[in-house]
């Protein structure tokens, strides 16, 4: 975890977020993230992030459900207990569909959720640098990180021509501490200006 | 850009006002930072009442036995059974709205899916205490979950239909409540982001998981509710589909019937969607929503109503056509005996049932009566009112008179003990619907956010002028914008 200096612009119009984007990268500069209120699509390809696994991994846990429901039956119907009920067969295999459909599901989203929270790294008590709190209410903030080429004051002047209307610089944490919102004590020293 | 949202001028807006997304995230979080109201507190004090006089009700029953519900030597299932079915036919509505509609693209969801998710999450907490508590022994109630155990080990029968009942309950309930959760976490940080009391930053801290709205994190978590819509869909179609089961594969006749599968399914969209109907005309009206919860919602899903209405109609004169045209005697004596002879003890049930569930939901052929508000409110509950019997007429009807002629006489009436475990569910169900209406958004921010630019009242006016774009220049628009 390290703490980095970072540029922020703020848009309040992802339709002008999206060219901005576009020119910020094409200029060079180091992106870090784009913290939007809701999700816009195409913003993830604009970026140039690649696209989810999440959904194979949702296959592999599913599949995994199905192995572990008929191997499961199977082995307690014919090897570990063989009960008769009613004359009928020990692999009857159309009555197992039932269960082996639910844990498919059930093993699907469980591990689905997990992995989610796993990769975006959620969970509660979990602490993160906010770089505008509003973020999550109705502007669009562009993180760009600064490196030892980045001029900040030649930045600041290319964000304002792509149409950020509010551009702050902020040293901050990049990573994720386990703490309480509530609580202002943060993991570093030189706690960067927070937007209001 | 603009091309991306554009939107038929033929639909009617889903956000209804001038709104910007500042207005959104205030309209929806305004009444969780407000301090409760006094309608909302009489509310709550009497869903806490009626829970515990459930949790008396349960307590009795715990003490002396089941004999405590007065069910009787033929009718095993009464109250209980009924109203477990009729509680997990309520809980189908909100998958289906959120998954199934999600599939279909169906964007008035965002306005309800909400609220419909909690709603279906309560209702299947309601619907589990009735199998459990009816055990009888309910300490034992972890020998139905097969795990290695000293009793030899004694697995469950997994030939059971009672058994793949706690297998699809259970997994339904968690997926729903995975479902409902990740999709309530952008908004809870919202809530964390506006607050300014400690206990709420503390709270919606811990509860929002950290979320911070990065690009990768909302690309995940589309993928995420795409693919839990793709599981959950067929999921929603199977609880119930394995509820009719618990009947359809006994040999009782008026439960061994192959149309029960999508007779239920059926029948408990249309049940769930009558909840969410009464729920969300309450809810729109006590936190001033009406802009989000718009008449266009309400007319949707009346329409969804008649449809699974008839539905259902259909399926009770196909059982009744089979049961002649069967031509097995016992099937053919319990539809014409038991059920449409209104002379016999139940006969007024089966009539009721008719009525409520088939005959009623026709008014909303009209647009008129789709678009009124009162009639609505009393559709939906005269549609679970319906809906209730139609579970108590297949359950009761069916084994209030065996094979046994002798022991016909017994006339079932539940004891008070029995209607006081109902009440308490709606204790139980309506508790937690006022705690989740006061303590998290009950209408998805982000979503609305989402479709605000598309299906937004002010932005769907503006999109005139890009219908009188010429075509040339709307495909090469077309061609540039993705």
């Amino acid at each position: 975890m390290a703490v980095k200096k970072f540029v922020v612009g703020v848009f309040t119009d992802e339709e002008v977020l999206f060219p901005a984007v576009k020119k910020v990268r094409s200029a060079g500069y180091k992106l870090h993230d784009v913290y939007t209120p809701m999700p816009i699509h195409g913003l993830d390809h604009a970026m140039g992030l690649r696209e989810t696994s999440l959904h194979t991994a949702g296959f592999i846990y599913g599949i995994t459900g199905t192995t572990t429901a008929l191997s499961c039956i199977g082995w307690i119907f014919n090897s570990d207990w063989p009960v008769n009920i009613g004359g009928k067969s020990h692999f009857d295999l159309p009555a197992w569909i039932p269960i082996t459909f639910e844990l498919t599901v059930l093993f699907s989203a469980v591990g689905m959720v997990l992995t989610f929270c796993y990769l975006c790294q959620l969970a509660p008590f979990v602490r993160r640098h906010h770089f505008n709190l509003r973020s999550t209410d109705d502007q669009f903030t562009m993180v760009i990180e600064c490196t030892e080429k980045t001029n900040e004051t030649e930045l600041t002047a290319f964000l304002q021509s792509v149409g950020a209307t509010g551009i702050n610089t902020q040293v901050a944490e990049t990573g994720w501490w386990l703490g309480r919102y509530d609580k202002d004590k943060t993991p570093f020293e030189h706690q960067g200006n927070v937007l209001a | 850009m603009s091309l991306l949202r554009y939107e038929s001028q033929v639909r009617s807006p889903l956000v209804d006002g001038d709104k910007d997304y500042h207005q959104v995230t205030e309209d929806i979080i305004r009444p969780i930072e407000a301090a409760p109201t006094r309608a909302w507190w009489i509310g709550f004090i009497i869903s806490v009442a009626c829970l515990l006089f459930g949790v008396v009700s349960v307590t009795t029953q715990v003490i002396y036995g089941v004999g405590q519900w007065d069910l009787n030597r033929t009718i095993g299932w009464g109250w209980d059974i009924t109203n477990f079915v009729w509680w997990v036919g309520i809980g189908h509505a909100g998958t289906l709205i959120s998954a199934i509609l999600l599939l279909f693209r169906q964007q008035w969801r965002t306005g309800v899916n909400r609220a419909a998710e909690a709603m279906t999450i309560f209702a299947v907490m309601c619907a589990g205490q009735f199998p459990i508590w009816h055990m009888g022994r309910v300490w034992l109630c972890f020998f139905i979950m097969p795990y290695p155990n000293t009793r030899g080990p004694l697995w469950p029968n997994f030939n059971s239909p009672l058994l793949w009942d706690v297998f699809a309950i259970s997994t339904y309930f968690t997926v729903s409540l995975l479902f409902w959760y990740s999709g309530l976490l952008p908004d809870l940080a919202t809530v964390r982001d506006r607050a300014k009391l400690k206990w709420r930053k503390a709270f919606y801290g811990v509860a929002a998981f950290g979320w911070s709205g990065s690009t990768k994190h909302w690309q995940r978590h589309e993928a995420l509710s795409l693919v839990l819509a793709g599981l959950s869909t067929p999921l929603v179609l199977s609880v119930h589909t394995i509820v009719s089961f618990d009947f359809a594969t006994s040999v009782i006749p008026g439960w061994h019937t192959t149309i029960f599968p999508p007779y239920f399914v059926a029948g408990a969209i249309f049940s769930g969607f009558a909840m969410v109907q009464t729920l969300l005309l309450v809810t729109r009206k006590v936190l001033n929503l009406k802009d989000y919860i718009t008449m266009e919602h309400i007319e949707v899903m009346n329409k969804v109503i008649v449809l699974t209405g008839s539905i259902v109609g259909v399926a009770y004169l196909t059982e009744l056509f089979i049961s002649w045209y069967g031509q097995n005697k016992f099937e053919g004596w319990a539809f014409a005996q038991n059920r449409v002879n209104i002379f016999s003890p139940y006969g007024w049930s089966y009539y009721l049932m008719m009525g409520c569930n088939v005959l009623s939901p026709q008014i909303f052929w009209f647009s008129k009566m789709r678009r009124n508000l009162t009639v609505t409110f009393f559709m939906s509950v005269l549609v679970n009112v319906g809906m209730w019997f139609e579970r108590f007429v297949i359950i009761v009807t069916s084994i209030y008179r065996d094979y046994l002629p002798s022991s016909w006489s017994t006339y079932y009436a539940p004891s008070i003990w029995e209607v006081g475990f109902y009440v308490g569910t709606f204790g139980l169900f309506f508790t937690c619907y006022f705690l989740f209406s006061k303590f998290f958004p009950v209408i998805a921010v982000a979503e609305i956010k989402h479709i605000l630019k598309k299906a937004g009242e002010s932005y769907k006016d503006k999109m005139g002028d890009l219908e009188k774009e010429p075509v040339e220049e709307f495909a090469h628009e077309y061609a540039h914008a993705h």
